[in-house]
């Protein structure tokens, strides 16, 4: 067994790129089951098909709606649950490959930051044990380095080394956020995923612990992914962004030109709708109508082709390919297609319809069924339509 | 190492029963005071000192007695709520702006919870005026909901989840309007889900809370909060559990209805960016006191008390690159052991010793509708006045 952790360990460094995570065609479905016999009888896609890579000692900003998917793509990645197609590498090795012990070697490498401090910490453990329990169970530092290792890491985000055998329940949120950062960054890690690490505290809080993410990046040289829905949060922090939609990822970019030159019309949107601090400042919003539709049954072709201002008949029916438009900028929407790209789509448009037209006439008992399903979604979809 | 875990807050079982035995006996004799129902109206109607208000704060003070203090939550806090305008209140979580709100309700949390001084004028428009502090429960109902109401932060949690929507919008317009027929209040409440923006009304008037969205939920909080008309609508943090695109459908609701109804909106957010979109005038609180006021202008263009400077410069903005967001270096002060001095002279950068030495700075008018709490503008504007203090031993 250690051989093999030798070998992958060797792998590592050979295959040792610019590049600490690789995200390819990362799907998750959540099975939903009939309450009869639990069949399952649909899958909610709370993330279909996401790719994007991420540089050692940048930060990419995830964004998107609240049910989009961003925190199941965060989660995922660490197999805090399991996948249900695609590949995660993190430092050239398959993370979704790996067996127990394998996963418990590179546990310590990748970490997470939760949401909320208050539930995120047991109210029955000091902080020292909190920061310290996981450093002991992993073998980071010799037993006898221990304590002072606990207290460097506490000066390092911001604590004080005294606070060691106080309890949760005695600190601010702010505190409780920098204890969760010191708990993630005691195992020494390469990558850490901040799920919305900023949204439960105070402007002022928010302020000391961006401030303080950014150092530890420049000072352990981390790499984070920076789930938030706060987008100027996002823009300050992040290095790259990517945009979320309904469980796929519809634009990715420097955030440099994602801000000043997004591209597909749900970014847009999304930008428009951040408030600025500026009384004389008039923009024009792209108010969005509705709300996001239901992952359990998205819509047939671009998914966001129902709220979208700018919609095509080819949007309906044809998935937009995700694809670089522009050098560094990737972006899934039919108004960026090329002669080629359009041609095809047509022509799939064509053969959709014509399959729906041979649907339609009678007599033809093998596309009935599909028709109904069709139709079911339909109306489905109205009905989800009209709730709004 | 023991000496470091020694808490200065620490208060002993004995000390902590003389406190409580003390609160209990302010807290019942304003109870019994506020019970009273035969009380003359001549005790709780006043007059506006401008007709052109919806509400006037002057001096509210509100307390909670609690078991290791009292915690002066709101302490001499006034500004005045123009008609048809809306005022944004900004401080961070704790500095009074929610209870400021509830005391303007009468839903503070009793017996704990007590509003001791101060007067609350709300325009009844007809010359009279009531002074919320005093009036009794059986009026303060004819007048929540009807004269004044509230949107509250969660929609999730603020409809009864066993009641369908259009039964608790109906609700509140046969308490308020008892004339009304069952098809005038249903055709109504249908109107009322129209005018928010929902399409399809007839289907989600006998929908449960449950199967809408959490935008939809606030539409409906919105009509039952807008169902009669009211005069000042309190919206506290509306937006803040929604996303930004729905925040923005909300928003704009709220203006275009505003204007609809000729009403005015306290507006309770963090957010400057919402603030900055929707007021007319900017309240800033700080730890239970208003630090600086004016309109969206004077707070947004020329920020002047160091506490709105900070809170302006430690959010990221889109479209301004800093490499290191300001952070306002220490914490606020304990509510119990509020310092005599500048509350905020422990956290300020331009803290002048001379200067600031001293009891808490008193309000100053530095143009027409600016005005702000601070030391350094002693020389430059008008000096308005202490904030009245209740000495809690007198009560």
């Amino acid at each position: 067994m250690e051989d093999i952790v030798k070998d992958t360990a060797v792998n590592e460094s050979e295959t040792k790129n610019d590049y600490v995570l690789e995200v390819r065609n990362l799907k998750k479905y959540f099975p939903i089951k009939s309450s009869f016999l639990r069949l399952v009888i649909g899958n909610v896609k709370a993330v279909d098909g996401v790719s994007f890579a991420i540089k050692r000692g940048t930060t990419m900003g995830l964004v998107g709606e609240s049910g989009c998917g961003k925190s199941t793509v965060g989660r995922t990645l660490l197999r805090l649950q399991s996948k249900t197609e695609g590949e995660v590498i993190f430092d050239g090795v398959d993370i979704f490959k790996l067996s127990k012990k394998e996963l418990r070697k590179i546990r310590p490498k990748i970490q997470i930051i939760f949401q909320d401090p208050y539930s995120s910490l047991s109210p029955r453990m000091p902080i020292g044990e909190i920061i310290g329990e996981a450093v002991r169970e992993h073998n980071i530092v010799p037993p006898e380095e221990y304590e002072d290792y606990i207290s460097r890491i506490m000066r390092a985000c911001g604590l004080q080394e005294y606070y060691k055998d106080r309890y949760p329940h005695e600190f601010s949120g702010g505190q409780r956020q920098r204890i969760c950062i010191a708990r993630a960054l005691a195992l020494n890690p390469d990558f850490i995923v901040c799920d919305e690490p900023v949204s439960a505290l105070d402007v002022s809080i928010q302020a000391q612990i961006i401030n303080l993410l950014k150092q530890l990046q420049r000072d352990f040289n981390l790499t984070y992914l920076f789930i938030s829905h706060d987008l100027s949060v996002v823009e300050h922090i992040s290095d790259t962004v990517g945009v979320m939609y309904l469980g796929s990822m519809v634009e990715y970019s420097e955030t440099e030109k994602i801000f000043s030159n997004p591209l597909h019309p749900y970014t847009k949107a999304l930008f428009s709708a951040i408030p600025v601090p500026d009384p004389d400042y008039k923009m024009e919003r792209i108010v969005l109508e509705g709300s996001i539709p239901s992952p359990a049954n998205p819509p047939k072709g671009c998914k966001f082709h129902t709220r979208c201002k700018d919609c095509m008949k080819m949007c309906e029916c044809v998935v937009p390919n995700y694809k670089e438009v522009e050098p560094g900028h990737f972006c899934a929407c039919h108004l960026y297609n090329s002669e080629e790209e359009n041609q095809a789509a047509e022509e799939e448009m064509k053969k959709l319809e014509e399959e729906a037209e041979l649907a339609n006439k009678p007599g033809t008992p093998a596309a009935e069924p599909e028709d109904e399903v069709v139709e079911d979604a339909k109306e489905e979809e109205k009905a989800s339509e009209t709730k709004e | 190492m023991a000496l470091k875990r020694k808490n200065v807050n620490y208060i002993s079982g004995k000390e902590s029963r003389n406190i409580s035995k003390r609160n209990r006996e302010i807290t019942r004799r304003l109870e019994k005071e506020r019970n009273n129902s035969k009380k003359d109206s001549s005790l709780y109607m006043t007059k506006m000192h401008d007709e052109n208000n919806v509400v006037e704060m002057d001096n509210v003070c509100t307390y909670f007695f609690t078991d290791i203090g009292v915690v002066r939550a709101v302490d001499g806090v006034s500004f005045n709520i123009p008609k048809c305008s809306t005022v944004g209140v900004v401080g961070e979580s704790g500095c009074g702006k929610s209870v400021t709100s509830l005391s303007l309700m009468q839903l503070v949390q009793r017996p704990t919870g007590q509003v001791v001084g101060g007067e609350i004028r709300l325009n009844n428009d007809d010359g009279t005026a009531y002074n919320i502090v005093n009036t009794p429960t059986s009026i303060m109902q004819e007048i929540r909901g009807n004269k004044v109401s509230m949107i509250f932060q969660e929609p999730m949690t603020s409809l009864n989840p066993v009641f369908k929507i259009g039964a608790q919008i109906n609700e509140v317009l046969e308490l308020h309007n008892k004339e009304m027929t069952k098809e005038e209040i249903r055709e109504r409440t249908l109107e009322m889900l129209k005018m928010v923006g929902i399409a399809n009304a007839e289907g989600v008037y006998n929908m449960y809370p449950h199967e809408l969205s959490g935008g939809m939920r606030q539409r409906v909080m919105i009509a039952i909060a807008l169902a009669c008309s009211p005069k000042l609508i309190i919206a506290d943090e509306p937006t803040t559990a929604l996303d930004v695109t729905i925040q923005a459908q909300i928003l704009d609701l709220l203006r275009n209805l505003k204007d609809k109804i000729n009403s005015s909106i306290m507006l309770i957010t963090h957010d400057l960016g919402v603030i900055a979109e929707m007021a007319d005038y900017v309240v800033v609180m700080y730890a239970g006191r208003v630090v600086e006021k004016g309109t969206a202008q004077d707070i947004f263009h020329n920020p002047c008390h160091p506490y709105t400077i900070g809170l302006m410069n430690s959010k990221p903005v889109v479209g301004k690159q800093v490499e290191e967001l300001y952070n306002i270096p220490g914490n606020v002060p304990n509510p119990i052991n509020m310092p005599n001095y500048c509350y905020f002279k422990d956290r300020c950068e331009f803290c002048d010793k001379e200067k600031c030495s001293g009891r808490y700075p008193p309000e100053i008018k530095i143009s027409d509708t600016h005005i702000v709490s601070c030391y350094r503008f002693m020389d430059q504007g008008e000096v308005m006045g202490y904030p009245k203090i209740i000495n809690t031993e007198e009560l």
